[in-house]
């Protein structure tokens, strides 16, 4: 009980300690943060129902006025603001990431890590390219649009997601709870 | 941990936080009802007036943090002079900011203490049927004690990694700082075994 507590309360402070650190630049300008890179690890490294646990502490303090979004950002404006609909997938993404972990382990596990980091990525982008649909009043084409650039950047935070889980499972067997 | 609250007190910081939070919920769907830019007009000036009510400080802080949508703003901007409908971008930018700018400021205006009184008295419901919510509790204590910890031993990392190289450390400070947490969570889980458990 304490252990569980614990590690979804440091995996929340971990999802708002990447937000602080600098962001990596893509070479066209696009900044890469690697929040929703915690976001995945929770999925990843947590499983599914802790993993999202841990995402949902995480929003609760963001809708609480903690500025722990990327950028300082936070507050309940972060939820009706162009980017809501990917703040709100957030615990999605990470049950999803944490279930396709748990499930697919005939796969080394960079690998089912990886494709379940991205496939989380994808749930990511559908609320948030719908939420941006909705509130900029834009078809789901046009908003689509809007958020290409980012696409690079998420797709390799899915293949640092895989290679870190792996790499923490060797380092850290019994925390990698997706696995336990 | 430093929180969005303002520390510039407004009539507002004494108000309920649950009934501050039950009238943003019908603002704002009162703002995505609307369609009419005269209707968008008012309320936006309505959401000026309310920073500007306590005084030239306070108003600055909150529109610094709209600052963050002005990206937005250009792409309905261009967006609607290209396909020459003016009014319906006018209705779509004032709504955004709007709606942004009432929500910041109910969290300008209401103290964590407030808020996490909110949280409690949502539980409440849980608590009765027989679920502890006391883990939730001692989460969210954890989490604001430990963010600014483990952001320094972030910052640490990355300067070390600087230190032996002259190239920036990006994606490589991810395993070792994700093991930082991992580590911190054992020593947290003994410590709170230690003094008696949840």
């Amino acid at each position: 009980m304490e252990r569980n507590i614990a590690l979804i309360a440091l995996f929340a402070a971990l999802i708002a300690a990447l937000g602080i650190i600098p962001a990596v630049m893509l070479p066209f300008g696009v900044p890469i943060t690697a929040q929703s890179l915690g976001v995945m690890l929770c999925g990843t490294v947590l499983g599914a129902r802790r993993g999202t646990l841990a995402v949902l502490l995480f929003m609760l303090l963001v809708c609480l006025g903690l500025p722990l979004l990327s950028g300082g950002k936070g507050g309940l404006g972060v939820i009706v603001g162009p980017t809501g609909g990917f703040f709100l997938a957030f615990p999605l993404a990470a049950l999803v990431a944490g279930l396709i972990t748990e499930r697919w382990r005939a796969a080394p596990l960079a690998l089912s890590a990886g494709v379940a980091a991205a496939t989380g990525g994808v749930v990511l982008y559908i609320f948030g390219i719908i939420g941006m649909a909705l509130v900029l009043d834009k078809t789901v084409a046009q908003a689509t649009l809007l958020v290409t650039a980012f696409i690079p950047g998420d797709a390799i935070k899915a293949v640092i997601a895989g290679l870190a889980t792996s790499a923490l499972y060797r380092a850290r067997p019994r925390a990698v709870l997706s696995r336990a | 941990m430093i929180s969005l609250t303002s520390p510039v007190e407004t009539w507002a910081h004494g108000w309920r936080a649950g009934a501050k939070l039950g009238a943003l919920c019908i603002a704002t769907m009162g703002l995505f009802a609307l369609d009419s830019v005269a209707g968008q007009g008012a309320a936006f000036a309505v959401m000026l007036a309310l920073y500007a009510a306590p005084g030239a400080v306070f108003f600055r802080s909150g529109i610094v943090r709209l600052r963050i949508l002005w990206p937005f703003l250009l792409v309905i901007l261009l967006w609607h002079l290209v396909t020459a409908t003016p009014a319906q971008g006018a209705v779509i930018a004032l709504r955004l900011v709007t709606a942004v700018g009432l929500a910041n400021l109910v969290t300008m205006t209401t103290r964590l203490s407030d808020m996490i009184g909110v949280v409690r008295w949502l539980a409440a419901p849980l608590r009765r049927i027989g679920i502890q919510t006391r883990a939730l509790e001692l989460g969210i204590a954890l989490v604001i004690r430990f963010t600014p910890m483990l952001a320094a031993k972030g910052a640490a990392l990355s300067r070390a990694w600087r230190a032996r190289s002259p190239r920036r450390p990006g994606w490589r400070i991810v395993l070792p700082f994700t093991l930082i947490a991992i580590d911190d969570a054992e020593h947290v889980a003994e410590a709170l075994k230690a003094r008696g458990g949840v």
